[in-house]
């Protein structure tokens, strides 16, 4: 996805530095208006660059942080099918933090550089993984719950008008679309098991609804970015609109699991075609977000420690690399592609 | 039954051992990684044990001393070049005697055939690493040889008979030997030198006779299904 | 926190299958070619996607400037008589 990063471009000669920006602006606007993609060496405003930097980023990151809550997991899932399950979802999430690392990547930002800022507390992730996995039915919540809004979030992105985040999207949406389906069917087998079973799937389900649909973001007034982003056509539907189209879906849903979800206030609205549902605890969202969440600190110091225990394993294979001359850019550097036959 | 519990055990055992890395691993690429080797295993794991019963009365019912794996997949992860260290000791050993059993006409013949593909990739990953890890860095030198050292003395047990598994076993324990001193030397480490099994300890996985951190492990494994009794997931 | 020693980054280019060409499908870090590889058939092709895999250095890659591309693609564009359609055969004539 990184083929050839921003920085490498060369810009135009022609006319004053004015002039230059006014045409490349208006080429950027023509392209994004005809709904045209946006690759990595075109010329784009820098606030554009920077909103997709941001989005990215926090879409990186959140895959990876998001891994905890559900590893958490797997050393007790309660059968090795279910054990199977997990360890493949929490697989794919590491793949997709690596897919969108390296859609970020292409506008010359590194990897590394958007690791540091995680660590450091500069960039956000999303804050539904900064809540804890009490039961095993958490695990089926989040896939039904968590995965669902992300998906409903996720699948506008497949058309967003920057090429390698929409290409990276494409991937993530068509790996995930088992993530939903093994939550759902984890909470169905509780639902209808044992008394104490189902009471661990309710119990789930009461606690990830408010959470999940806080991950819509804020309503649509209050929302800093939605505007210019809709705009550019990187995002595609509002905070709210989604919000809405995702508490549809999962009315009936909830109905053939035999949950209930805890909005006293949901009801169909025959005349608006669509459900009403209670008011969101802003506060809640607002706390969580500044860091006082029931697992920020644990997800990042977790996060941390794992990349600086691993800091003598990745020096010790670029050493390594360097004495062999294996590095792309020394000498004897693999010229030639190396081909594996599976 | 006692290979396929034996085959069986050890897959499963070092599957969540494995497991146990995510979320946790030195670089995002070895997160899915060791999560690929995980999921081999414990796909081969499901499927010999299932030769013996339900799977997950097997895996989850089942008491400390009835399980047969070697204590060497036991034992707890360490540091990454501790956890190479072993995944070396253990994918070259599994990957010998799959390819026999694969050649073979015994029982296992079909799901070894499957498996030695799986296996050969796992030992490749792991001699990969154990050279970036020998022949990197003087911190990372240090650490793989002393993983190298602490798990050496589980080692012999790789090579004690098994019922139901016809091969020879000297002869296995000798292209061991002479596969994992090639990797280590060129990794620039040295090959243990102490005995490959402690004086109690002989064969005693096989037996049913594991190490401490075993019984935690499987504590952990089996708390959620023990405490929901006939219940189904 | 950042590591001196950042692995480089590689383009990765998969065969799906026998007959087709290999197809970039990401990037990915590594230390060196063969860790470049192995990561990309663990992340490239965990649902059997490829049968094959190439791996080149990003910084190896030159690309053609988006500055440049109306030299570069627009003389193409008015040479029509390079496509089968641009030529009218009668009707009936066959293996044309």
């Amino acid at each position: 996805m990184a083929a050839v990063t921003a920085d490498q471009t060369t810009q135009g000669t022609a006319g004053t530095a004015e002039e230059a920006e006014a045409a490349h602006l208006a080429t950027f606007d023509a392209a994004v208006a005809a709904d045209d993609r946006i690759e990595p060496r075109d010329w784009m405003p820098e606030a554009y660059r920077a909103s997709l930097v941001r989005q990215m980023a926090q879409h990186a990151h959140s895959e990876i942080i998001g891994m905890q809550p559900e590893a958490n997991w797997i050393s007790r899932a309660p059968s090795l099918r279910r054990k199977a399950i997990l360890m493949a979802k929490v697989q794919d999430e590491a793949g997709h933090g690596l897919y969108l690392y390296s859609a970020a990547e292409t506008l010359g930002t590194s990897r590394e550089e958007l690791l540091d800022k995680l660590h450091a507390g500069r960039q956000r992730y999303s804050s539904i993984f900064n809540y804890p996995t009490l039961t095993w039915a958490d695990v089926g919540a989040i896939g039904w719950l968590v995965d669902g809004a992300a998906i409903t979030n996720q699948v506008p992105l497949c058309r967003c008008s920057y090429g390698p985040y929409a290409r990276a999207m494409v991937r993530i949406c068509k790996e995930e679309s088992f993530h939903q389906r093994q939550g759902y069917e984890l909470l169905l087998a509780l639902s209808h098991g044992t008394p104490a079973q189902h009471e661990m799937a309710q119990d789930a389900v009461n606690r990830w609804w408010w959470p999940s649909l806080m991950m819509f973001g804020p309503p649509d007034d209050a929302s800093a970015h939605s505007a210019q982003s809709m705009a550019w056509k990187i995002k595609r539907h509002s905070n709210d609109e989604l919000r809405r189209r995702f508490v549809d879906i999962c009315v009936p849903q909830a109905q053939v699991l035999g949950l209930s979800l805890p909005d006293p206030d949901i009801r169909w609205n025959e005349k608006l075609g669509q459900h009403d549902y209670g008011a969101i605890d802003w506060t809640e969202f607002q706390e969580v977000l500044k860091g006082n969440g029931p697992c920020n600190e644990q997800r990042l110091t977790q996060r941390r420690k794992a990349h600086e225990e691993g800091a003598w394993v990745r020096d010790a294979a670029a050493a390594y690399a360097d004495k062999h001359s294996a590095r792309p850019g020394t000498a004897g550097a693999a010229a030639q592609p190396v081909e594996a036959t599976a | 039954m006692t290979a396929a519990l034996a085959l069986g055990d050890d897959a499963l055992v070092l599957s969540h051992r494995l497991g146990e890395w995510a979320g946790h691993a030195p670089v995002l690429e070895e997160e899915v990684a060791l999560a690929n080797i995980a999921l081999d295993l414990l796909g081969q794991a499901r499927m010999l044990l299932s030769f013996v019963g339900d799977e997950d009365q097997l895996a989850y019912l089942r008491e400390e001393r009835a399980f047969r794996n070697v204590q060497l997949v036991e034992q707890p992860n360490g540091d990454f070049a501790h956890t190479m260290a072993r995944q070396l000791y253990f994918s070259v050993y599994q990957h010998l005697l799959y390819e026999e059993l694969a050649a073979g006409e015994g029982e296992f013949a079909d799901l070894a055939a499957k498996a030695v593909k799986e296996v050969a990739y796992h030992r490749d990953h792991a001699e990969q690493w154990v050279l970036r890890l020998g022949d990197g860095t003087a911190e990372s030198h240090e650490r793989m040889q002393l993983g190298l050292d602490a798990l050496w003395r589980f080692t012999g047990e790789l090579f004690e008979p098994v019922g139901g598994v016809d091969i020879d076993r000297s002869a296995l324990s000798d292209r061991w030997l002479a596969a994992v001193t090639s990797v280590v030397e060129r990794a620039t480490l040295t090959v243990p030198s102490g005995p490959q099994s402690g004086a109690w300890a002989a064969g005693a996985g096989r037996q049913g006779l594991h190490t401490e951190p075993f019984g935690r492990m499987l504590a952990e494994m089996q708390h959620l299904h023990r405490s929901h009794p006939g219940a189904s997931w | 926190m950042s590591s001196s020693t950042d692995w480089p980054l590689w383009e990765v280019f998969v065969r799906s299958r026998r007959g087709l060409s290999h197809t970039h499908a990401g990037s990915l870090h590594a230390p060196d070619a063969e860790m470049a590889l192995r990561n990309a058939r663990d992340l490239y092709t965990r649902r059997s996607e490829g049968v094959s895999l190439w791996v080149v250095p990003s910084t190896e890659i030159t690309a053609s400037s988006p500055d440049e591309k109306d030299s570069f693609f627009e003389p193409a564009g008015d040479k029509p008589y390079r496509h089968p359609t641009f030529y009218e055969i009668p009707e009936g004539v066959k293996h044309l």
